[in-house]
This record gives structure tokens, C-alpha cells and sequence, in this order.
């Protein structure tokens, strides 16, 4: 059996009337960042591990891996469980692009199966695209 | 709930398995003969993957005459969909947040 089976990946969009600069700040500085999403102890320096702690009491394990101050910023997504099945190993990747008149965002989550860590790399891209006409597909039978 | 995870995941995990399901998903109902013609691998490989489909309730068949007619099962997919609307939800409403914490923010 193919082990890169586990992987998937979820991609949101969207434009903010704002500039790229006020972007990253929300979303590199841990006040701003606990507003919009979770209490953390978050530095922008690759290889800084920090949590993400979520109000429903569940911690996020998580290490910066790439950094480029107001285009892109990625992060390890890591969320143990007591059942296995719930346990995730994801990286968090948040790309910003300057439009005529604010900033697009696009923040990808590619998760694999904890237990299948060789998935990394692997593929998602694949997956990514082959969810998304399912998303079309059950739409359509709906 | 977890081995039914690895199931569906290692059933999807084959991509010409996995076109043989989207076809369905695309196309409705046909028979392994319909299958094969358009797969680009051999009538017994076809049946092969469409048992393991079958095993994961991916597919359903029905016989009709010597033919086995075989239609894709949406519903088999509720755990990666779940999966992905859940946390497409979640990104959504994240930036909601997001966009009226830039409001508020200094300049």
C-alpha cells in the first residue's frame, strides 16, 4: 500500500482591505495573534517552538520552519491525542500578496496521520486537488 | 472510527483506483467492461480495485444479467470531508476574527 496515503490539505483565501505590513503583524505578534486566534507564545525566529492553546483546553505543538517578513509564514500544526485517530502532524503555511488595494491571504494546512510521518513531502498536492473535485462532486449530488 | 479512517485512506491512496471512483462519482453507473475500456490497465486489475472499493463501501455493485454494474457511494466519504469542511470552517471564521482585529489595529 501507498504510505503517502494520509495526507490531506485544506486551503482558505480571502483579500483584506488592508496593507501587507498590518497583515503580519497580527499575525507574528503573540498579542495580536491570541485575538484572531489562539493564546501563544509565538517568536518569529525559524526553529522557535511554541504552543497554540485553544479555548476548547486542546494544545497545538508547533515550530516555525520558514519565515520571509510580510510575504510568508509557515509553521508546524502538531496535535496529540489520546485517540489515535485524532492525532495530526500538519504544517500551517500563511502566504501574503499585495493587491491594488489591500493584501491577499492564503493560508494552506496540509496534515498527515501522525503515524505516517514519511507522508511529509509526499502527496498532497495530489490530495489537494482530488478533494477539491470530490467538494465539487458531492455538491453536485447533494 | 480510526480503522475505517485507514481503510478509505488506503483505498484512495491508489491513483488509478482513485480514478476509477472519480469516474464513477462523475459519470454514474457502468460496468466493469466500461471501466476497462477507458482505464488504461486490464479488465482483471479493474475488478481487483473495484473489490478493494467495494470493501471500503467506496462502491456498490449490482448484477444484472452477466453484467455487474458498479455506482460510487458519496456518503463512505463523510470522513474526509469532515475532516476538510471542519477545518476550512475553522480558517473561515479564524479570519473573520482576523479582518476585525485589522480594523482595530494601529496603523
Amino acid at each position: 500500500m501507498n504510505q503517502q496515503a494520509e495526507a490531506l490539505s485544506v486551503v482558505v483565501e480571502r483579500e483584506f482591505p488592508f496593507p501587507a505590513e498590518r497583515l503580519w503583524r497580527a499575525l507574528t505578534q503573540p498579542h495580536l495573534i491570541e485575538e484572531w486566534l489562539m493564546k501563544n507564545d509565538f517568536k518569529p525566529d525559524v526553529g522557535h517552538k511554541f504552543n497554540l492553546r485553544g479555548d476548547w483546553g486542546g494544545v497545538l505543538d508547533c515550530e516555525v520552519l520558514a519565515i520571509e517578513p510580510h510575504k510568508t509564514l509557515s509553521y508546524t500544526w502538531n496535535h496529540e491525542h489520546a485517540d489515535a485517530a485524532y492525532n495530526l502532524t500538519s504544517v500551517v503555511t500563511f502566504t501574503l500578496t499585495p493587491t491594488g488595494s489591500g493584501t491577499h491571504l492564503r493560508v494552506e494546512q496540509a496534515g498527515f496521520r501522525k503515524d505516517q510521518p514519511q507522508a511529509f513531502g509526499g502527496a498532497r498536492f495530489g490530495w489537494q486537488k482530488f478533494l477539491e473535485n470530490l467538494d465539487q462532486v458531492v455538491a453536485r449530488n447533494d | 472510527m480510526s480503522n475505517a479512517h485507514d481503510v478509505l485512506f488506503r483505498t484512495l491512496s491508489d491513483p488509478t483506483r482513485r480514478a476509477i471512483f472519480e469516474r464513477l462519482c462523475r459519470e454514474g453507473e457502468q460496468t466493469v467492461a466500461a471501466l476497462t475500456a477507458r482505464s488504461g490497465v486490464s479488465q482483471p486489475a479493474v475488478s481487483k480495485h473495484l473489490g478493494l472499493l467495494k470493501r471500503a463501501k467506496l462502491v456498490r455493485d449490482r448484477h444484472e444479467g452477466r453484467q455487474t454494474h458498479y455506482s460510487a457511494q458519496l456518503n463512505a466519504l463523510a470522513p474526509l470531508i469532515d475532516w476538510t469542511s471542519r477545518m476550512t470552517g475553522f480558517w473561515q471564521s479564524r479570519f473573520d476574527q482576523l479582518e476585525d482585529l485589522l480594523k482595530r489595529m494601529d496603523q
